[in-house]
């Protein structure tokens, strides 16, 4: 089946199977940033924007993506850059896997609700598992990033 | 991970209907993350239903008609869904895994396959809840629960009756986005009460006699205790790997008591 998607910002055609998802298209047309980690619709590692909405990659069929646009962190190169360096400082990037969906999700969270309180910001990044920190870091360079400290 | 074989795209939830009796090894795709879940599904002919219109909520006349493609995110924010009912319907989805999660799962699906851990059913079934299938018609929540005769059809809309009663929910997780072990929820307007138990692991029911017990009563700290007690005497409980059927009745008590009291005090 053909497909039409807009990423960051630039228009793509693509031919995928029905049972293709959003991720193994992205990631074979070299969006690298996105992560397979549970193949579970759990971990958040393949978070993408669609229509700006946070949706996990690895179980949206890329069909149905058909006629919208997709964000992923290769689009958002200065949002990433300076949240990703305020998690850095923090010591909160250790593998570095689940970063980038963090930051997406973030970049999500911060155009819905812009001063959230901490328990928002949990409430919404509770999807993105991290298994080498204990989310405080990333908490505090979450809360840097969007001036709520 | 599933395989699909045929994505059919229907205009009409007729035609998806039909499709579903005349298509050899058709299912209805929403989500498509419960299915996602099976080992080595084999889906011949998927129907995918997210082009049928059925993704609003709407405020009718006396009701809020919720389509069976609205994800569980929108039941979580919409405003005027939950500006009814102490946002029960919110409170319920919340937990739920992430945010992307809810941005993808249909609140049709558990419906429409009676999940038995689900939390959104057991916040449904202490309001005034029908649904609307394309074949069978509208028929009560309570109704399409117990009878499984009605089955191969499509789930349409989840009609809501507005009324000013107050509600309350109660879970319990093991860990935070973990299935429930055990939910509860309770609606009242006036003397008339509704308790409902789900993930027991059973699908959500009624606790008909603590609810009858109630409508009598003052709503004292004791009367209220007497109605957490029958319900968990009344309800079935079972044993799976996330609880046993014993602490499910025990913390069946405490969650029915937390969400009464909240109802009581919230007046
Ligand atoms: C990892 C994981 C954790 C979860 N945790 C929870 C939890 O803690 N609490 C909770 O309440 N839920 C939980 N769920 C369930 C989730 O919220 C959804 O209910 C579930 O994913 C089904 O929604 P879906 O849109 O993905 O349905 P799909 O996977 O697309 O469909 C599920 C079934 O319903 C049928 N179906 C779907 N829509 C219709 C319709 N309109 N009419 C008739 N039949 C239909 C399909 O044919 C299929 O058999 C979890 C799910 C997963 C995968």
């Amino acid at each position: 089946m053909q497909i039409n998607i807009t990423i960051n910002n630039e228009d793509r055609t693509f031919k995928v199977r029905p049972d293709e998802f959003l991720a193994d298209t992205l990631r074979k047309n070299g969006y690298k940033s996105i992560k397979r980690g549970c193949d579970k619709s759990s971990c958040g590692a393949c978070t993408v924007l669609l229509d700006g909405k946070p949706i996990l990659s690895c179980s949206f069929l890329s069909v149905r993506a058909n006629g919208h646009a997709v964000t992923t962190l290769e689009g958002e190169r200065e949002e990433a850059i300076k949240l990703g360096s305020l998690i850095i400082k923090e010591g909160g990037d250790q593998c570095g896997f689940c970063t980038p969906s963090l930051i997406l999700t973030t970049i999500a969270l911060k155009r819905e609700n812009a001063k959230p309180t901490d328990e928002e910001i949990k409430h919404y990044t509770n999807g993105n598992l991290c298994r080498c920190t204990g989310y405080v870091p990333q908490l505090k360079g979450i809360k840097k990033y969007l001036g709520v400290e | 991970m599933f395989t699909i074989r045929e994505l059919l795209q229907p205009d009409s939830t007729r035609e998806a209907y039909q499709l579903l009796q005349t298509e050899a090894g058709a299912r209805i795709i929403a989500g498509g993350l419960f299915l996602r879940l099976s080992d080595r599904l084999t889906i011949d002919k998927a129907i995918d239903i997210s082009g049928l219109g059925l993704d609003r909520i709407e405020e009718m006349e006396d009701h809020f008609q919720i389509g069976a493609m609205v994800t569980l995110r929108d039941m979580e924010t919409d405003k005027a869904l939950n500006s009814y009912f102490s946002g029960v319907l919110g409170k319920s989805v919340s937990g739920i895994l992430g945010v992307q999660f809810r941005n993808m799962a249909s609140i049709g699906a558990p419906v429409a396959a009676r999940y038995g851990f689900s939390d959104p059913i057991t916040a449904l079934l202490a309001l005034d809840t029908s649904v609307e299938l394309e074949d069978a018609g509208t028929v009560s929540l309570e109704t399409y629960l117990s009878d499984r005769s009605i089955k191969k059809d499509l789930l349409k809309y989840i009609l809501i009756k507005r009324d000013n009663s107050k509600a309350a929910w109660q879970v319990l997780r093991n860990s935070e986005t973990d299935f429930a072990l055990i939910n509860a929820a309770v609606s009242r307007s006036g003397n008339e009460v509704k308790i409902t138990v789900g993930a027991r692991p059973k699908c959500a029911e009624l606790a008909t006699g603590a609810m009858e017990a109630l409508a009598s009563s003052e709503w004292n700290d004791s009367d209220l205790e007497k109605a957490a007690d029958l319900a968990a005497e009344e309800l079935s409980f079972g044993t799976n790997r996330l609880a046993s059927a014993e602490y499910r009745k025990d913390m069946c008590r405490v969650l029915v008591l937390r969400a009464l009291k909240e109802v009581r005090d919230a007046d």
